[in-house]
């Protein structure tokens, strides 16, 4: 087992390489670094030109500057934002902890009630709750949380304030204009709406692959036997059903952190939530390539830890897989 | 048989009568629509009148109606949808056969590269592969300019193929190592025959089934784009849904809310029936497919 982490973290390190290598390649040509530099600096000089161009490695050869950006990147040496030469690493910081903040909560809430609803449908299929649940997990997905975020808006935000004088959910930000210091529930408040948004889409799928897992499983072997030992049938859901049914599921739910970051980057941007959605919004749309690397860089590598996490849980929960 | 489960469908039979009053409005638009697409329907004072007689869904900022725009954008949308859906469906379906069929480094290469797209956020591949679209000169041609409808399609089409070959590519494996392709290949048929007339042929229910669903991917992402400002400027005025939800976003704190309800639900009936069907084209067309109901 631990071999199999060594060798995978170190298969990791290549795949990181190739993949920021076509993110940077990407970058180059799709949204010019130097060009962008001087449409937001009009009056720069010619060495600071080139001194941007050297210190983010955009030389005309793609391959010797990447290795330069590398060698920059790993040695801590960041070039400043193009847009008012703000620092990276605190902009990237604070983006990632309020992401993970936001998405931790709808993962959990949207998890937690996507699994209830999985087990509920699968407990009796066909029953009128499990067409009940399918459809709304159907509907929930075909929906695309920017027009869910719109409409929530506009019904908690916007019309409640005319109906009931206050607004229900604000819309925008982390806390008020204005407000200083950690308040808890200031912060609940305005993380109510898009965490449902987010949380909508993870109960929809989750609810879906909870139902066809357990349903696979309530049909195998082992249960008929369990069942035929005169095992009650609320410990045979709990101590068979659930835990083996919780097996894909868990590996599918460490696979998807691309679609949450994705979902995350949409509801961002609608709520004005500091995090890095809006971070990639406004980097990617003023093209500035320091800001832009490293925020691919972490992308990536959550993305590569979290299909390790995603193996490495596979094996650990089902003993009949034996990783090599 | 197939079409017999297909009908049993309820909601998608419901989907299809709505998807076809739909198209059939989009078709006649001139016809359909009360004012042109670029039309005022009075003289000013006209922004944002709420819906009255003579604007049905009310008008926008600068008193164009609402509901003679939706038909129009939903026109293009629908254009964008199924363009992009065609041909997608057509390079994703030929690539994942022959990757299938061959297996070996073709195939390896590409599930690496499909796994590389699958993987990223959606909405940052989209940004990042539109911009390399647009900033490489030999493809101008091919693409036209960055906010033409023409470059929206190219856009999804190149996303879009990739899921497609992925599933084509599942059903020719377990298809290729059975008896009728065997004996195909006993008797000296060709690598492009059997592909061309067993395997292609027999992969046609998984084939519709995304061709669906690519549909909706690519309305849905016409929209994302658009929301986002990186959508078609389809010029003269002309529209898309994209365009009228991006529109939306802005009447939501203003509370104007013909604007932002009318097009989001439009989008949302669109999908949702349109994913009916392919939810029961696959459940008519996979007769192994028992959902335990």
């Amino acid at each position: 087992m631990l071999r199999y982490i060594l060798r995978r973290l170190a298969w990791s390190v290549p795949t990181l390489l190739l993949v920021t290598f076509l993110v940077y390649l990407a970058l180059r040509i799709g949204t010019d670094p130097v060009e962008s530099y001087k449409r937001v600096n009009p009056r720069a000089s010619r060495a600071k030109i080139q001194q941007y161009i050297d210190i983010n490695g955009l030389d005309p050869n793609f391959v010797q500057g990447y290795f330069k950006w590398l060698k920059n990147f790993i040695t801590g040496e960041w070039a400043p934002s193009i847009k008012g030469r703000r620092e990276v690493w605190p902009a990237l910081k604070d983006a990632m902890a309020n992401t993970l903040r936001l998405g931790t909560a709808a993962t959990v809430v949207g998890i937690f009630f996507g699994l209830i609803a999985g087990v509920l449908a699968a407990l009796r299929p066909g029953g009128r709750r499990d067409v009940f649940i399918n459809t709304s997990a159907f509907v929930g997905i075909s929906i695309p949380p920017f027009i869910s975020a719109i409409l929530l808006q506009l019904l908690f935000a916007v019309y409640w304030q005319r109906w009931f004088g206050e607004s229900l959910f604000p819309t925008s930000g982390v806390y008020p204009a204005g407000h200083s210091g950690f308040d808890l529930f200031l912060m609940l408040k305005f993380m109510a709406l898009p965490t449902i948004i987010v949380a909508i889409q993870i109960i929809a799928t989750y609810s879906r692959y909870m139902r066809s897992s357990l349903l696979d499983v309530m049909n195998s072997d082992y249960m008929r036997t369990a069942r035929s030992k005169g095992i009650s049938e609320r410990r045979i859901l709990i101590k068979h059903g659930m835990r083996n049914a919780l097996i894909p599921v868990v590996t599918i739910a460490a696979l998807d952190v691309g679609s949450i970051v994705g979902g995350l980057i949409i509801t961002e941007n609608i709520f004005a939530y500091p995090g890095m959605g809006l971070y990639f919004l406004k980097s990617f749309g003023d093209g500035d390539f320091p800001l832009l690397m490293p925020w691919m860089v972490v992308i990536v590598a959550s993305i590569l830890l979290f299909n390790l996490i995603a193996d490495i849980s596979y094996a650990w929960l089902d003993p009949r897989i034996r990783l090599e | 048989m197939a079409f017999r489960r297909f009908v049993s469908h309820k909601a998608a039979v419901v989907s299809c009568i709505i998807i076809g009053i739909l198209a059939l409005f989009v078709i006649l638009a001139p016809f359909t629509a009360r004012y042109g697409v670029n039309q005022s329907v009075q003289a000013p004072p006209n922004s944002f009148l709420s819906p009255r007689s003579n604007a049905w869904l009310g008008t926008d900022d600068i008193g164009r109606d609402l509901y003679s725009r939706l038909i129009y954008g939903v026109r293009v949308s629908l254009l964008i949808g199924l363009a992009s859906a065609l041909i997608s469906v057509t390079l994703g379906a030929l690539v994942g056969a022959v990757a299938g069929f061959r297996g070996g480094k073709f195939d390896d290469i590409l599930m690496r590269v499909t796994d590389l797209f699958l993987a990223f956020p959606f909405l940052v591949t989209l940004l990042v592969v539109r911009n390399v679209l647009g900033g490489l000169p030999w493809l101008k041609p091919l693409t036209g300019e960055m906010n033409s409808v023409r470059f929206i399609i190219v856009l999804f089409s190149i996303f879009g193929w990739m899921g497609v070959a992925r599933i084509v590519r599942g059903q020719v494996l377990s298809l290729k190592e059975r008896e009728f392709v065997e004996a195909a290949r006993a008797v000296g048929a060709s690598r492009r025959y059997i592909i061309a007339r067993h395997l292609l042929p027999n992969s046609v229910g998984p084939i519709m089934v995304a061709l669906t669903f690519s549909v909706v991917g690519a309305i849905i992402g016409e929209s994302t784009l658009a929301f986002f400002g990186y959508g078609p400027q389809a010029g003269d005025g002309a529209t898309s849904l994209g365009i009228l939800v991006g529109a939306a976003k802005g009447a939501v704190q203003t509370g104007f809310w013909w604007l932002a309800v009318f097009p989001c639900f439009m989008l949302i009936i669109i999908a949702l029936s349109i994913n009916f069907i392919g939810d029961a084209l696959r459940d008519a067309t996979d007769p192994r497919l028992d959902r335990g109901v």
